[in-house]
C-alpha cells in the first residue's frame, strides 16, 4: 500500500516541478532586482552629485586689458597705501570693457558687459595692484574673475540652444564671450576661492571655508564632551553597574534616545541652551553640545560591545592579582577595547558631521563669511551651508552646492575608511 | 553493481583475519582502509559508493560504502564527530545547503543515481524523507505543520483529501488521539516527545520511501523515548529506515543492522546482534563495551 | 577674573593638592617604617586630595556659570523703574539688551536714555562683583577641600577605596546622563507645549483641519480661525512615510533575503557594505537630490503623461525617503531573519520544498512579528526625518492623500516656525514644541513598541 501511495505521490510531486522551478526563478529575480534597485539609486545619487558639483571645482578668468590710468582711478600722484586701497577699480574695470567692446552703448548692453565679471574682481585687481604698484599708469592685460553667469557658459553647462529668456546669459554676452575665447583670452582654473573664502551673495565668491572650521570646532566640543562620557557610561553599565531598577532606566533611556528624531535635540537645544542657560546662539559650543547628547548612544552601545567582547579571562588574571575592579578595567580592559570604542566613536562623529537639522534650531543656520576663531563665534557647519545653498536658485549655487557635498561626503568616507581599518585591526587580534 | 561483486567477497573473507592496530591515531591516519562485515545486501533501497564529503579543506568522510536494505532500519552509531550524521544528510542532499560542503561518490536510491545532474532536489526529499535531532515543528497549528508538506507538493486536490492526508499521518505517527480535538493549537505547545511525532508525522505526510533520523531522540526524556521507539518497530512495515543514534541501547533495540563510524570512517557494519555481542574490529569493541564514546 | 583663567588656576590647585597628598602620606608614616604601613599607595592619598580639591570647586563654578548671568539681569530690571518693568516682555528685553551691549562697550550712550546709562553701571558693577566672588568662592571651595582631604590622610584611611568609591559615581553620573537627557528633552518641549496649549484649546490642535500658523501673527485671529489644526501635519506627514515605506520594505527586505538566503558569501561580501553607503549619506544630501533632481523628474515625468504634479510633491521627497531608509529596513530584517533557527529552514528543505517555499511559507511567517517590529522602527524614522522633507516638501499644508500633490509634515513645520528670530509668548512659535512633544511620544511610542515586539520575537527563538 506503502508503494503504491509512494508512486503516486512521486508522480504527483514530479507534475508540479516545472511550475515550482518557475517560481523559483522568479522568486529569486525579485531577490536580484531588489539589490540591483539599491545599487542603481546609489549610482545614480552619486553620480548626479559628482556630475553638477564637478565643474564648481574650476574658476573662469578673463583677461581684460586694464587701463590702470591714476585718472580713472582717481589717484592722485604718489598715492599713499590707504589712498590706493580705496581707489576706484571698479570704474578701471568697467572702462576697460567699455574699451574692449566700445558696441556696447545702451545702459542695458553696459550692464550685461560688466556683468562678464565678478563682483569680486574689483577686490582681486586691488589685491594685485596693492603687490605691483608699478602698475599704475599703464594698461595691462590682467586676469578677472569672470562671473558665474559667464562661468557657467564658458563652461558649456548653458548653450545658446536654450531660449534667451529661459537663461540669464543673454546671447550678446555669449557673442562677446565668444571672441574672448577665440583670443585666447578666457583660462579655467583651480578654484581655489571656494576653500578659503567664507559664504557670499555670489556663486563665484562663495567658499566653505567657514563651514569647514564651523564644523571643526562643532566636532571638537562633540568629541570632548561624548567621548569621554560615553566610555565612562559604558564603563560603569558593563563593569560596575547592579541589577536594578535604576540601571534599567538608565539602559532604556539609551536605547531611546538612540531612535529619538534629531530635530528634538534641536529643540532641547535651543530651549535649554539657548534659553534657559542663555549660551550664545548660532556657536559651535552649542552645537558641539547638542550633538554630542544626540552622538551619546552610538557611542555609548558601540563602546558596550567592545568592552564585552574583552575575554573575561584579562579580567580575572587582573582581578587575581590583586587589582581592583577599577584598576583592572582601567589598565586591562579599557586598553583592549579601546580599537573598538575608537570605531564606535568614529562613526558618531560621522554622524555628527552630516547632522544638520538640530542645528537649525539652535540658529547655526546663518549667513557668515567670516572665519570663526573659537567655539563660541558664530558660523555654520558644512551640512547647513550645503542647505542653505541647496536653496539658492542660482545655477552657480547648484553647483557650489553638489560641491560641497563632495567634499562633505570625503570627509565621511575618510571617517568610515579608518573606522573600518580599526575594526580589522581589531578583529585580527 | 560491478563492483560491488568485487568488494563484496573481498570484505567478507577478509573480515575476521584483520585485526588493525588499536592506535586509533595511527588508525586515522591510514589512507586506505576496509570496511569490516557487510556493508552490501542483495535487495538495497539506497547504495552509497566511495563517499568522501569535506567541508573546506576538512575530511569529514573517507572512502564510505553502505547500502541500506528495504524496509529495514539500519542504525548508525559511533562517538561525536565521527561522521555518521554528515553520512546520513548525504542521502538526501542536505548537505547541498551548506555551501563549502563538498560530497564525492556513488548514491543510488532504487537504482537512480541521486547526485545526477539531472536529479531533483525536491523529488529526492520527498522520496528521502528527514526527521532531525531537535523537534522542530514550524511555528504553525499542528494541522499547519502535518499539512505543509502535502500543499507544496500539491499531493492533495481538495480539503477532504488533506484533512484525510494529515489524519492517517498523524494516526501512523501515533499521535492522532492524543491531538484530534487540538489539531488548530500551535505545533510549538506539544511535549518535547508529541512535537517529535508530529515531525516524524509531517515526514510521513509526503509519502517518504526513506526516512532518515537524526538521533530523534537525544533530546527526549526516556518515556518519550520509548514511544518513538516503538513508533519506529511499527514504521518499518511500510519505510525503510536509516537513524543515526548515540544510544548503543537505542541501536540495540530498534535496528536490524549495525554500522560503527569512527573519525570518518566506517569501521564495521553487520547484524545488530552481531556487533553488539560479537565485535569483530577492536574500535567497535572498545565503543561498545564503553571505553570511549 | 575670566572663566578660563579661573578655571585653569583651580586645575593647578588640584595638581598641587596631588602633591600635597602625596608627600602627606609620606610624612604621616616616617616614623612607621615608610610608605609600606600605608593602607593603599601614597599615589591614592594624592587623587583623594586632588578630587577633594577639585570636584566641589568645580560644581561651584559650574553652577555660577548657569546661574549668574539670570540673577545679574534679575537684580538689574528689579531696579528700573515702574514704567520699564511693566513693558511688554519682547520690549523690556530690547530696552535690556540696549543696556548690556553698552555696558560691554558695543554701542555709546548716545542711543541710550539715562535710567538706562545708570542701570548699565549698575550691571558693569554687578558683573565684575560677580566674577570677583566667583574667583574667590571657587579658590576656596578649592582649599577647604584640599585641606579637609589633607587632614584625614592616615596611614589606615583605605584611600583607594576611597578615590574609586568617588569615581565610581562620576562613571554613574556618566551613563545617568542619558536618563537627564530624556528629562531635559520631555521638560523643554512640555513646558512650552503646555504654555501653548494655554493660547490654543488642546482639542482644536488635535482634531483641528485646518494649519495655517502665519495668520497667528495678528492675535483676533487665532482663536477664531483655529489654524492650529495638527491633522494636515499629521496627514502629509503619513503619507510621505507611506510613499517611503512602499519603496524601502520591498527593496530593503527583498534584498535581505536574497543577500542572506541565496547569494554567495562574496557577492555578500561586496554588496552590502555597498548598500550601507546609502545609510551614510547625510539628509542634507538626500533632501538636495529630491529637490532638485528627482521632483523636477517626477513633475516632468507625470506632465508627459498628462498628470499635474506639484514641484514638491510628496512622492518625491517619500521616494527618496524611502531610499534612504532601504539599508535600514535591510539590515534589521537580515538579523530577524537570520534569528530564525536554521532548524525550521532544514525542516522545511528535508521535505522536499524549495527555497522560495520555505522563506514565504516558513521563514516569513515565523519572523513576521520581528519584521513587523523592524518597520515599526523604521515608520518612526521616517516620520521623524527632518532634512529631506524640509527642502523637498511643501510648506502649506494640505489635508489630502494624493502623493502627487505637496504637502507638509510635522518636522517641516518645527523648522519654519523656529528658523530665524523668535519671541517666545508668541503661539506660532510656541506651537512649534507643541509638535515637537507630539513627534517625540509618536516616535517614542513605536520604538517601544517595536523594541517590545522584536525582543519578545527573539525570546521566542533563544
Amino acid at each position: 500500500m506503502s508503494k503504491q501511495t509512494s508512486n503516486k505521490a512521486t508522480a504527483a510531486i514530479r507534475a508540479s516541478l516545472k511550475k515550482r522551478y518557475a517560481r523559483e526563478r522568479r522568486f529569486q529575480w525579485y531577490g536580484r532586482l531588489a539589490v540591483l534597485t539599491g545599487f542603481v539609486f546609489l549610482f545614480i545619487l552619486l553620480a548626479d552629485i559628482v556630475g553638477k558639483g564637478w565643474p564648481a571645482f574650476t574658476q573662469h578668468y578673463i583677461e581684460v586689458s586694464v587701463n590702470l590710468d591714476p585718472e580713472v582711478l582717481g589717484l592722485p600722484p604718489n598715492a599713499t597705501r590707504e589712498q590706493m586701497f580705496t581707489a576706484d577699480y571698479l570704474g578701471a574695470i568697467k572702462s576697460s570693457l567699455r574699451a574692449m567692446f566700445p558696441e556696447a552703448t545702451g545702459r542695458k548692453d553696459k550692464q550685461q558687459l560688466y556683468r562678464l565679471v565678478s563682483i569680486g574682481a574689483e577686490y582681486d585687481l586691488r589685491d594685485r595692484v596693492l603687490k605691483e604698484p608699478q602698475l599704475i599708469g599703464h594698461t595691462s592685460d590682467i586676469w578677472l574673475r569672470a562671473h558665474a553667469e559667464a562661468g557657467s557658459y564658458l563652461k558649456g553647462q548653458v548653450t545658446a540652444e536654450t531660449a534667451e529668456a529661459d537663461r540669464r546669459v543673454k546671447d550678446q554676452q555669449m557673442g562677446w564671450l565668444d571672441r574672448l575665447r577665440a583670443d585666447g583670452r578666457t583660462e579655467s582654473r583651480f578654484n581655489t576661492t571656494f576653500f578659503t573664502q567664507g559664504d557670499s551673495r555670489e556663486p563665484e565668491m562663495a567658499g566653505i571655508r567657514v563651514a569647514l572650521y564651523g564644523s571643526f570646532f562643532t566636532l571638537l566640543v562633540t568629541f570632548a564632551i561624548a567621548f569621554p562620557i560615553g566610555v565612562a557610561a559604558a564603563v560603569y553599565l558593563e563593569e560596575f553597574a547592579p541589577r536594578n531598577r535604576l540601571t534599567d532606566l538608565i539602559e532604556i533611556n539609551i536605547n531611546n534616545l538612540a531612535a529619538v528624531p534629531s530635530i528634538v535635540f534641536g529643540l532641547l537645544g535651543l530651549a535649554v541652551f539657548i534659553n534657559f542657560f542663555e549660551l550664545p546662539r548660532s556657536a559651535p559650543v552649542v552645537g558641539g553640545i547638542v550633538l554630542s547628547l544626540m552622538t551619546l548612544p552610538t557611542i555609548i552601545i558601540t563602546s558596550r560591545a567592545a568592552i564585552q567582547a574583552v575575554s573575561p579571562s584579562i579580567r580575572q588574571a587582573a582581578l587575581g592579582v590583586g587589582a581592583s575592579k577599577l584598576q583592572t578595567v582601567v589598565h586591562h580592559v579599557l586598553p583592549v577595547a579601546m580599537p573598538g570604542i575608537l570605531t564606535g566613536s568614529i562613526i558618531g562623529m560621522a554622524q555628527a558631521l552630516g547632522e544638520s537639522a538640530p542645528l537649525l534650531m539652535i540658529g547655526m543656520v546663518a549667513f557668515i563669511m567670516d572665519v570663526p576663531a573659537g567655539v563660541t563665534d558664530p558660523a555654520t557647519v558644512l551640512p547647513v551651508q550645503i542647505y542653505l545653498w541647496a536653496d539658492s536658485p542660482e545655477r552657480g549655487f547648484t553647483e557650489k552646492t553638489s560641491a560641497a557635498i563632495m567634499v562633505l561626503m570625503g570627509f565621511l568616507i575618510l571617517m568610515n575608511a579608518l573606522a573600518v581599518y580599526l575594526r580589522k585591526r581589531f578583529e585580527m587580534k | 553493481m560491478e563492483r560491488v561483486e568485487q568488494q563484496e567477497p573481498v570484505a567478507g573473507s577478509k573480515g575476521d583475519a584483520i585485526r588493525p592496530p588499536l592506535d586509533i591515531q595511527a588508525h586515522s591516519e591510514q589512507k586506505d582502509y576496509e570496511t569490516i562485515g557487510t556493508p552490501f545486501v542483495t535487495d538495497p533501497k539506497m547504495t552509497a559508493r566511495n563517499v568522501n564529503v569535506y567541508y573546506g579543506d576538512k575530511q569529514a568522510i573517507t572512502t564510505i560504502s553502505l547500502d541500506i536494505g528495504r524496509n529495514e532500519v539500519i542504525a548508525m552509531i559511533g562517538p561525536s564527530g565521527c561522521g555518521k550524521s554528515t553520512f546520513l544528510r548525504t542521502l538526501n542532499r542536505m548537505n547541498d545547503i551548506i555551501p563549502i560542503c563538498r560530497v564525492e561518490g556513488e548514491f543510488c536510491l532504487d537504482g537512480d543515481d541521486i547526485y545526477a545532474d539531472d536529479q531533483d532536489t525536491v523529488l529526492l526529499r520527498a522520496r528521502v524523507g528527514m526527521v532531525f535531532q531537535k523537534p522542530n515543528p514550524f511555528p504553525k497549528s499542528i494541522y499547519e505543520n502535518v499539512a505543509y508538506g502535502p500543499k507544496i507538493h500539491g499531493l492533495a486536490h481538495s480539503k477532504a483529501e488533506l484533512d484525510e492526508i494529515v489524519e492517517d499521518s498523524l494516526r501512523r505517527a501515533s499521535l492522532f488521539n492524543e491531538v484530534k480535538d487540538q489539531l488548530d493549537k500551535p505545533g510549538t505547545g506539544l511535549s518535547g516527545g508529541q512535537q517529535q511525532r508530529l515531525c516524524i508525522a509531517r515526514a510521513i505526510a509526503v509519502s517518504p520511501e526513506v526516512i532518515l533520523m537524526d538521533e530523534p531522540c537525544s533530546a527526549l526524556d526516556p518515556i518519550a523515548t520509548a514511544r518513538i521507539e516503538e513508533l519506529i518497530d511499527e514504521l518499518k512495515e511500510n519505510y525503510t529506515i536509516a537513524i543515526v543514534t548515540h544510544s548503543m541501547q537505542q541501536a540495540a533495540r530498534v535496528s536490524q543492522r549495525t554500522a560503527y563510524f569512527h573519525m570518518g570512517k566506517l569501521i564495521e557494519v553487520g547484524d545488530t546482534k552481531q556487533i553488539f555481542t560479537m565485535p569483530k574490529h577492536e574500535l567497535t569493541e572498545n565503543y561498545i563495551t564503553g571505553r570511549f564514546g | 577674573m575670566e572663566t578660563t583663567t579661573v578655571f585653569l588656576v583651580l586645575v593647578l590647585l588640584t595638581i598641587i593638592s596631588f602633591f600635597m597628598g602625596r608627600k602627606r602620606s609620606h610624612a604621616v608614616t616616617s616614623g612607621l617604617g615608610g610608605a609600606r604601613a600605608l593602607h593603599s599607595l601614597p599615589k591614592h592619598y594624592g587623587y583623594m586630595a586632588a578630587l577633594w580639591a577639585l570636584l566641589p570647586a568645580l560644581l561651584v563654578l559650574v553652577l555660577w556659570l548657569v546661574f549668574e548671568h539670570g540673577v545679574i539681569t534679575r537684580m538689574v530690571l528689579s531696579e528700573l523703574p515702574p514704567a520699564v518693568q511693566d513693558m511688554p516682555a519682547s520690549q523690556q528685553g530690547l530696552y535690556f539688551n540696549q543696556i548690556v551691549s553698552y555696558a560691554h562697550g558695543a554701542t555709546d550712550a548716545s542711543m541710550l536714555d539715562e535710567t538706562q546709562v545708570l542701570a548699565a553701571q549698575h550691571y558693569r558693577f554687578y558683573d565684575s562683583t560677580s566674577r570677583s566672588i566667583k574667583a574667590l568662592l571657587v579658590f576656596l571651595v578649592a582649599l577647604a577641600g584640599a585641606i579637609l582631604a589633607l587632614r584625614q590622610i592616615r596611614p589606615a584611611l583605605r584611600a583607594r577605596n576611597h578615590v574609586e568609591g568617588i569615581l565610581k559615581w562620576m562613571l554613574f553620573g556618566c551613563s545617568f546622563l542619558a536618563v537627564l537627557t530624556t528629562l531635559g528633552i520631555v521638560m523643554s518641549v512640555l513646558f512650552e507645549a503646555i504654555r501653548f496649549f494655554q493660547a490654543i484649546p488642546i482639542a482644536d490642535f488635535l482634531f483641528g483641519l485646518e494649519w495655517s500658523p502665519q495668520m497667528a501673527i495678528r492675535a483676533d485671529q487665532v482663536a477664531a480661525s483655529g489654524s492650529f489644526g495638527f491633522v494636515p501635519l499629521l496627514v502629509g506627514t503619513l503619507l510621505i512615510s507611506a510613499v517611503a515605506m512602499v519603496i524601502a520594505v520591498p527593496v530593503g527586505l527583498m534584498s535581505a533575503i536574497y543577500l542572506s538566503e541565496y547569494a554567495t558569501r562574496r557577492f555578500r561580501a561586496v554588496t552590502k557594505p555597498v548598500l550601507e553607503i546609502l545609510a551614510g549619506v547625510p539628509t542634507v544630501v538626500y533632501g538636495f537630490f529630491a529637490a532638485l533632481t528627482v521632483a523636477p523628474f517626477i513633475r516632468g515625468l507625470g506632465e508627459s503623461i498628462g498628470l499635474h504634479v506639484a514641484s514638491e510633491s510628496a512622492l518625491a521627497a517619500g521616494l527618496v525617503m524611502g531610499i534612504m531608509i532601504i539599508p535600514f529596513v535591510m539590515s534589521l530584517s537580515d538579523d530577524i531573519i537570520n534569528a530564525v533557527p536554521d532548524t525550521l529552514r532544514e525542516a522545511s528543505l528535508g521535505m522536499g520544498a524549495t527555497m522560495n517555499e520555505t522563506i514565504r511559507k516558513v521563514l516569513l511567517p515565523a519572523a513576521l512579528p520581528g519584521i513587523v517590529g523592524g518597520i515599526l522602527l523604521a515608520v518612526s524614522r521616517a516620520i521623524g526625518e527632518t532634512m529631506i522633507v524640509v527642502m523637498a516638501a511643501g510648506l502649506s499644508a494640505k489635508l489630502t492623500i494624493n502623493p502627487l500633490e505637496a504637502v507638509t509634515t510635522i518636522t517641516v513645520q518645527i523648522v519654519t516656525l523656529l528658523v530665524g528670530d523668535q519671541e517666545f509668548d508668541n503661539p506660532k512659535t510656541l506651537a512649534a514644541f507643541a509638535l515637537g512633544l507630539v513627534l517625540f511620544f509618536v516616535t517614542l511610542l513605536l520604538n517601544v513598541i517595536a523594541l517590545y515586539v522584536v525582543r519578545k520575537y527573539r525570546e521566542q527563538y533563544e
